[in-house]
């Protein structure tokens, strides 16, 4: 059944419509039947923040290939179509077909950023699911997630029924059979729960349900399997070879305007180059490259089939691709005069990826971004991020002198030890960058975009306490004054308010699910925009479950402590995650493992995998990672503890029991 | 060499705007491999050219765009096959239905179109009511509307862009609609396009449009003002490859 022809005289009345009628190049219509399990896959935010998403694209491509599967994709309808949706009582649907979301046998989201948890309930209720895994029916759609925030799902625990560590490729197809059966064997009453007890028996896959939380005062005791076959510690999954998952083969060519419009090709997945702050690079580990002929033919089919004058060489670290010079060499004289450019999202700082850079802009030179992340030599030791000061310089100097005179650098702010020295060090690396363009340009411009650091389960910052709205405002403040006379210079910043909220939902536990569901119960949906944010409305669901902003967010956790995510693994030994936070104190670097012997982090040995690189010497070009001297370190003494003391942290938090929450 | 097609808008891809077809047609233009030739400078565009802006959710039969090629890269260009290749390539809803090479000398679509006819479908009205509301409009000197623009109220009179205006009846409705009674509208194009919304908020009782379709745009013989044609015949050569 398509709900196309009641939501058709719906859609003149909302903005933009085309986010809901699918046609795009790529899409599929599926048949769906008694032996096809169906999946809606759904990114839970606006359809141009949902489409481009890589690992649906990815799931999407795979599944309907298999023969017993079928998939379609939904996003969550803007506030005006739901309003209209909630009125006229029609259910979420799919943009393929128009199905309704009800009638799928699995409902999966992409769960990429924290904010968008109040949408994954909002799409559970209009798909007329119960948002309460425990109230669902046999009949119900199950409900699973999967992405970069799964690998803490506690917060949403009580709303999914299954949850995907790690790389999706080979597990949906594990999923899909179980699923198959139960739907075959006729989802008879109780079955779901044996479907559920079934599923938590697949590597990488943890349901919830099936584990018992004990608390101890307001810590966790223990997070425990309720029975003897579900596993006490669900690990991520991890494909072991990129070059056996050529995909997305079909890339969706959107018909209106998205993110990321463009080809998108991954080089490779997995990062070792260690920043403690950057959870994406932990749970990735190891590298896998693709092998640069499979890049070359994936980038020249795919120009050719979507039309796209843009290719995007994805990865967390591009310039690192083995092949990056070759690639990029040949997909230029390749595309020819049909005006081809390519970009790459996450440039190394340093001269030779300039050079590349330089050459692949030929055609369209637009701005150039860099992310030395932090305004110190100290402060990058402490991170990892070995970039010296004549690597940013260098790469700035090469950049202007070949013509470019803007350039963007990120930084974060709020980082573990970090100094008001720290902080204005972000100040003067930009104005000395303002400094070298103009011996270039008459007026050079660089933006500073400053986020407020969000410490992240599975990395050595796990157990860092957050900075405060006030601490992060005032180190924002501290910036805007000593930079508002730089003409060359401007400021961005990510909104404190926001930061704290990513904090209490990226290192919660299971009592934050009440707090999540407040929030969204009152119409607090599209958090991740500014115009729906509302930092009072988290406050007052914080407080209204008894669960404490300080506690959660601001409070440095001690190494016996039972973590929420303990039962879950990335592969990274504890130990091993502990000791690198120990060196970040010390100011000690780690080298990239992939040039060096392993150090052991877990992520190979655990899965009896290794990494998949094609060149066994690093790249060439600046410090970072490659020739940097890491003997010295802790010649500025660093101690754990030193918060900032305001109005809202003058006591120790760590006395302070949570109200009203126990075990 | 400059080429004009006529293509058509049905079904879902109406609910696109028209940037978004733009940016539907560069794509379908590369991937059918035609030699359009790009801008020069520092952010070189495809050289593309279209007329009059189709409201978003309305649909069309006759949709104009003009496109430049590399003289260069057009050997074996074959006017015939064009529509169906750019077709394929074109989402489900829309097609190429006529192709012909133009003058570059040719008026551009939006100073060659004169006037557009619309087949407009209203529901939840009776048709006696649209016919009273049609009569009324025809019957008046001036349908004097008065709209903010840049901060300032303009006043306009809608009536002289009324070129004609038909009730052609009631039609029927299809699933989860009341009745649907069709007008059939030429509205005119300059000096300025009267929008089939404003003609309809003008009437008296204001209608409400449900589903819009452009059936027609028309272009005026220059030297003969009572003849008139469509954009293809616009232009000097002989028309190609018409579906």
């Amino acid at each position: 059944m398509s709900l196309w022809p009641r939501l058709e005289n719906l859609l003149p009345q909302v903005q933009k419509p085309a986010r809901y009628i699918g046609c795009e190049l790529g899409v599929q219509s599926p048949a769906h039947g008694g032996g096809i399990v169906s999946w809606l896959l759904t990114y839970p935010d606006a359809y141009e923040i949902g489409l481009p998403n890589q690992g649906l694209q990815i799931l999407y491509e795979i599944l309907n290939e298999r023969e017993d599967a079928a998939a379609e994709r939904a996003y969550s309808p803007w506030t005006d179509l739901e309003a209209l949706l909630r009125r006229e009582k029609i259910q979420l649907f799919s943009v393929d077909t128009h199905r309704p979301a009800g009638d799928f046998d699995v409902i999966a989201f992409n769960l990429s950023a924290e904010l968008t948890y109040t949408n994954l309930l909002n799409c559970i209720d209009l798909a007329g699911v119960p948002v309460h895994s425990a109230a669902r029916a046999d009949s119900d759609p199950l409900i699973g997630v999967g992405g970069h925030c799964t690998y803490n799902p506690e917060p949403i625990a009580d709303f999914v029924d299954f949850v995907v560590l790690g790389d999706g490729e080979e597990v949906v197809g594990e999923i899909t059979e179980l699923v198959r059966e139960w739907k075959g064997a006729g989802r008879s009453d109780g079955s779901r729960r044996e479907v559920l007890r079934e599923l938590a028996k697949v590597a990488g896959v943890y349901v919830p349900s099936m584990y018992r939380v004990a608390y101890d005062g307001a810590f966790i005791a223990e997070v425990a399997p309720r029975f003897a076959d579900v596993p006490a510690t669900v690990e991520k999954r991890t494909v072991a070879d990129l070059a056996d998952w050529p995909y997305p083969k079909r890339q969706l060519v959107p018909l209106t305007e998205v993110v990321h419009d463009r080809l998108s090709v991954e080089v490779f997945r997995g990062c070792t180059r260690g920043c403690r702050f950057c959870q994406a690079g932990m749970i990735t580990r190891p590298v896998r490259e693709r092998p640069a002929e499979q890049v070359r033919t994936m980038i020249s089919d795919g120009l050719a089939r979507t039309g796209y004058d843009e290719v995007a060489l994805t990865s967390l670290s591009t310039a690192d691709f083995s092949g990056i010079q070759q690639v990029i060499g040949e997909t230029i004289s390749d595309a020819g005069c049909d005006q081809v450019s390519v970009a790459l999202p996450s440039l190394r700082v340093d001269a030779f990826t300039v050079g590349i850079a330089a050459e692949i802009q030929r055609a369209r030179r637009t701005g150039l971004t860099f992310a030395p992340e932090a305004g110190s030599w100290r402060m990058r030791r402490v991170i990892n991020k070995l970039i010296r000061e004549e690597d940013l310089y260098g790469a700035v100097e090469s950049a202007y002198s070949q013509g470019w005179r803007r350039m963007k650098l990120y930084f974060l702010t709020g980082l573990p030890t970090e100094t008001d020295e720290d902080t204005l060090g972000i100040a003067e690396l930009a104005r000395n960058c303002v400094e070298l363009g103009r011996r270039h340009h008459s007026s050079p411009s660089v933006t500073v975009s400053v986020g407020g650091f969000v410490p992240k389960p599975f990395t050595p910052f796990q157990w860092f306490g957050q900075n405060t709205v006030v601490e992060l405002s005032r180190k924002i403040g501290l910036l805007r004054d000593h930079l508002r006379r730089d003409k060359g210079v401007q400021l961005k910043w990510h909104d404190p308010e926001a930061t704290l909220v990513e904090g209490i939902t990226s290192r919660g536990d299971r009592r934050l699910g009440p707090v999540i569901e407040y929030v969204w119960r009152k119409g607090g949906t599209f958090q991740e925009w500014s115009e729906h944010f509302d930092y009072d409305l988290w406050l007052e669901a914080m407080a209204a479950s008894g669960c404490d902003v300080d506690w959660y967010v601001h409070r440095h956790r001690t190494e016996d402590e039972a973590l929420p995510w303990d039962h879950l693994s990335a592969g990274l030994h504890k130990d091993f995650l502990w000791q690198d936070w120990r060196d970040s104190l010390n100011e000690l670097g780690l080298e990239d493992c992939r040039w060096t012997p392993c150090y052991d982090c877990g992520a190979c040995t655990g899965y009896g995998i290794e990494h998949v690189v094609a060149s066994a010497s690093p790249p060439a070009g600046g410090s970072q990672g490659t020739g940097v001297d890491l003997s010295r370190g802790g010649a500025v003494p660093v101690a754990l503890g030193e918060r900032p003391r305001t109005a809202s942290s003058g006591d120790d938090p760590q006395s302070r029991p949570l109200v009203g929450v126990g075990s | 060499m400059r080429i004009r097609i006529r293509f058509t808008k049905h079904g879902k891809v109406r609910f696109t705007s028209h940037r978004d077809v733009a940016r539907i047609f560069q794509r379908a233009l590369r991937r059918a491999g035609l030699p359009v030739a790009y801008s020069q400078g520092f952010s070189p565009r495809p050289k593309i050219a279209f007329g009059l802006a189709l409201s978003t959710g309305h649909e069309s039969e006759a949709e104009y765009l003009d496109i430049d090629l590399d003289p260069e890269r057009t050997n074996g260009l074959e006017m015939g096959d064009l529509p169906a290749r750019l077709s394929n390539e074109l989402p489900e809803g829309m097609a190429v239905t006529a192709a012909v090479i133009i003058d570059r000398r040719t008026a551009s679509l939006q100073q060659a179109v004169t006037s557009c006819t619309w087949q407009i479908d209203v529901v939840d009205v009776d048709a006696d009511t649209v016919a009273g509301a049609v009569a009324r409009a025809l019957a008046a000197e001036s349908l004097v509307v008065t709209r903010e623009r840049k901060g300032r109220e303009v006043t306009d009179d809608l009536r002289p862009g009324i070129l004609s205006l038909d009730v052609e009846g009631p039609v029927e409705a299809e699933e989860h609609e009341g009745s649907r009674v069709r007008l059939l509208a030429e509205l005119a194009t300059q000096p300025r396009a009267l929008r089939v919304s404003e003609l309809l908020g003008a009437l008296d009782p204001p209608l409400v449009e449900h589903r819009v379709l452009r059936l027609h745009q028309w272009t005026t013989n220059e030297t003969d003002a009572q003849q008139r044609g469509n954009p293809l015949h616009a232009a000097a050569s002989a028309l190609v490859g018409a579906t």
